[in-house]
Formats: C-alpha cells, structure tokens, sequence
C-alpha cells in the first residue's frame, strides 16, 4: 500500500502524524509529508485511520 | 447586557446569546440542519447561521466569497468597524491572504509539534499545582479554579509576559469575547490589553527576550521591520484565541465526565483511550464559532446573502452532523473516525491546534490522576458562557 499527501489539502492539522508517526512527519508550518515508500504490512491499519481523520481529506492511497 | 427579545423562529431569528442556546444549543441544530439548514437573523446585522457539515467546511475553504476580515460573531453595535481598532486587524486569523499567508507562517513554528512538546512540563506542573490547592478538599470549581487558570498562563510564557497579570488577562480576553454584547465593557478591555501590549512592546524593544514579541520585533519582511500595528495584532492575537478557547474546551470535557462516572472509570482504567478521547471531547464540544463576511451578494444553497453579511462559521454544529458523524450526540471515548472539525477547515486551521490539544491533554490527565471520581455538585449550577466561544464559566464539582 502506498499512500501520498496532497500538500495543497493539508492545512496542517497533524491527525496523521498523531496516529502514525511512523508514516508521517509534520514540519515547522505544519505541513505533512508521508515518509515511506510502502506503508509496512501492519501498519495499513493506521494507515487507514489517518486517512479517515484527516478533515482536510488531503490523505489518499495510492493505486490499490 | 443587552437582552434582546425571545426567540420564536430559530430559522429566521436566531439569537447566539439566547440564555436557553448557550446552555444547551444542540436541539436547535438538529432542528435547523434537519428542516432549514442554514438559518438566518437579522439581529445584529443580517447574519447567516448554517448547521451542517458540508456547507460549513465549504463555506470555511471558500475564501473569495467569505472573507475574514470582520470574525467577531458579535458585531459591535452601529456598524462593525470599531471591530477592528487596529489597522490591521488581528492577524492572521482577520485577514485575508496575502497579509494572512506571511503572519501565519510566523506564527506557526512557535506552535509546533516539538515546539509544544517543549511546553508539557511547565503545563503539567502547572495542573498539579492547581489540583494540590483544591484536591483535599472535597469540592471546587472546575471553571475557575482549574480550567481557567492553565492556558492563560503558557500562553504568558510564550509570549514573553509575565504570568502574574493571568487575571488582568482573563478579564480583557473574556470583556472581548464573552461580554462583547456590552460595548463600553468590550472596548474597554480590549483598550487596555493593547495598552498593556503597547508597553510591552517598547520594554523589548529595549531589551530583548527568547519570546515571540521579541521575535516579532526582531522580523524583517521585504528588508523593513513589521509595522507596530501588525506585532500589536498578532500579540493580541496569541493572548486573545489561546486563553479562552482551551479554557472552554477543559472545562466543557469536565462537565462531560463529571455527569459520566462510567467515563470517567474508563479513561482511569485505559490511558492509552486518552488520544482518541481528546479528539471526541473537540468534536463533541468545540468551543469556538467564528464570523465571516460576504464579499459580495450571492446565492448559497438557496440563500440569498448580500455583501456584508456575516456568516458563523459553526464548526461545533457541523460536529453533530449524521451526515458527518455516526451517533453524533453520543461521546465515544474511542470513536475511531472523527474528521471533527473544532479547529477549524482551510487556511484558517486553528494555529494553537497542537497547544490546545496538548493542554487538554494533560489537564485531563492531571485532573483524573489527582481526582479519579468526581460529579456535579448537586442544587449549584452550572454557568454557560456563549457566542464566540462555549464553554462552562461556573462548574461545581464535588468529590470523596
């Protein structure tokens, strides 16, 4: 699974760092960036959860 | 205070300052977002009021349509210029870009995710002083006693000023925002924190600190240094949206688990519940409401909005929405998908989000650590404050 961060969406909330540090990092300004490659087979679940928490919707998967 | 009459048709004269609507606003959303859903008034200057998720999120991204350049959801009587004493406003949050994009960005490494982090212990050291004060004896009030008396005080450290004056600080913040419909009271308050502010200035002008005034002084943008009018803005800025705000947000969450023992043995019993229920404790009782204007006449959703009109950015209603929300009356410590949107939605994301959620945070912590079990005193009551911002100002809490 690859996800990917619309950077013109994120509004720096940082729900995604928050429940995924592993997958993402937040900078100075707030800006969120995915810091994988492939998101790790057991972390697809939180994955998903920052997905779903995101209120800008600036989080999607990529492919399948 | 100025009272205005009762209302009879939330639809079409709706009042935010309705004694019965800041206590217990949620009916009169959920009747409005199921039959309206954007209400209107034309108490205080004509006045939109929308109720549901996605018009509120739509409304917030839709900056060409929807300035900011007036947020006070309570206008200052005969027009609402005096609404900005400062040329400038109180940017970032009453401007528009270009001025928005540029304060923002100074404003927001000072909070941070590692920034905050650097924060917890004084936050946290802070609530266990406050709880030592109180925790023997069997009851306090969880407004003023706790609450109330934590954000003030790292906000002070933030900005450089010193936390002895946290009531003079309380009393502007709330003659701004929680007194705004008595007009000699809120120009008066905000007359002296800027005073206070204008000293401030000048003492680190002369010297200066490791804070965000001095920063801000120290700032050049294009090759000159802000302009007084813009450091004033966002100092009063910084104080104003970081005091009230997560005070409300504290004390709202309290008040929950106060008449939720069941909660209250779940977070004692779970800590690692404490991520997930800081989020639905937002969603559930987002504090802060802010104004837009129109920009000029157009329809939305059926709504014919003139230029000028304000419309509330009711972020706490969109958090009831079903259409947004599984079960949204109900708290869900480990609600697992909460888009909630307590911090706002577009450019205007709430720059403190990470401090708020952090003070929150521990605050809870710290409260249920000292004081696992606590409930409403009984026969007292609870004071809501309104408008801009919601959240408990007297909450008797009794405890073994």
């Amino acid at each position: 699974v690859k996800i990917r961060i619309d950077p013109d969406k994120c509004q720096g909330h940082a729900r995604c760092f928050a429940l995924a540090p592993e997958l993402f990092a937040v900078d100075d300004y707030g800006q969120a960036s995915v810091i994988v490659d492939e998101v790790p087979a057991e972390l697809v679940e939180r994955a998903t959860l920052a997905i779903a928490n995101c209120p800008e919707y600036a989080i999607e998967r990529v492919g399948d | 205070m100025a009272r205005t009459a009762p209302v009879s048709d939330w639809a079409s004269d709706f009042d935010v300052l309705d004694p019965h609507y800041v206590a217990d606003p949620f009916g009169v959303w959920d009747d409005l977002r199921a039959t309206c859903p954007i209400a209107h008034t034309a108490r205080r200057g004509s006045t939109w009021l929308p109720t549901r998720y996605e018009d509120v999120t739509a409304i917030a991204h839709d900056i060409g349509h929807f300035s900011s350049l007036k947020v006070a959801v309570i206008p200052m009587g005969g027009g609402d210029e005096g609404e900005r004493q400062l040329e400038y406003g109180l940017p970032p949050i009453s401007s528009d870009p270009p001025l928005h994009t540029w304060t923002r960005r100074l404003l927001l490494p000072w909070f941070s995710h590692q920034r905050v982090e650097s924060y917890v212990p004084l936050t946290r050291e802070l609530c266990r002083g406050l709880l030592d004060g109180f925790a023997g004896s069997g009851h306090a009030d969880a407004a003023v006693d706790y609450a109330q008396q934590i954000p003030v005080r790292v906000i002070a450290r933030i900005l450089g000023v010193s936390s002895e004056m946290s009531d003079d600080f309380t009393g502007w913040v709330r003659d701004v925002l929680e007194f705004a419909d008595d007009e000699a009271r809120r120009s008066l308050g905000a007359e002296q924190l800027l005073e206070y502010f204008q000293s401030q200035l000048e003492l680190r002008r002369r010297r200066p600190g490791d804070d965000l005034l001095s920063e801000l002084l120290g700032t050049e943008v294009d090759g000159a240094p802000l302009d007084d009018g813009i450091v004033l803005g966002m100092a009063a800025l910084v104080l104003i949206a970081g005091v009230d705000t997560t005070w409300s947000a504290i004390g709202s969450s309290l008040w929950h688990l106060a008449g939720h023992p069941e909660d209250q043995k779940r977070l004692g019993a779970e800590p690692a519940l404490m991520a997930t229920a800081t989020e639905e404790l937002l969603r559930a009782f987002a504090p802060v409401t802010m104004a837009r204007v129109v920009t000029g006449d157009l329809d939305y959703g059926g709504c014919p909005m003139k230029e000028g009109d304000k419309v509330l950015m009711n972020f706490p209603a969109a958090n009831r929405d079903p259409e947004a929300f599984d079960r949204p009356d109900a708290v869900l410590l480990d609600r697992a998908h909460n888009r909630h949107v307590a911090f706002g939605s577009g450019i205007h994301r709430c720059a403190g989000s990470n401090l708020a959620r952090m003070e929150l945070q521990v605050a809870l912590e710290e409260w249920l650590h000292a004081i696992p079990s606590f409930a409403l005193s009984e026969g007292s009551q609870v004071v809501w404050a309104g408008g801009q911002v919601r959240g408990p100002r007297v909450l008797p809490v009794v405890f073994p």
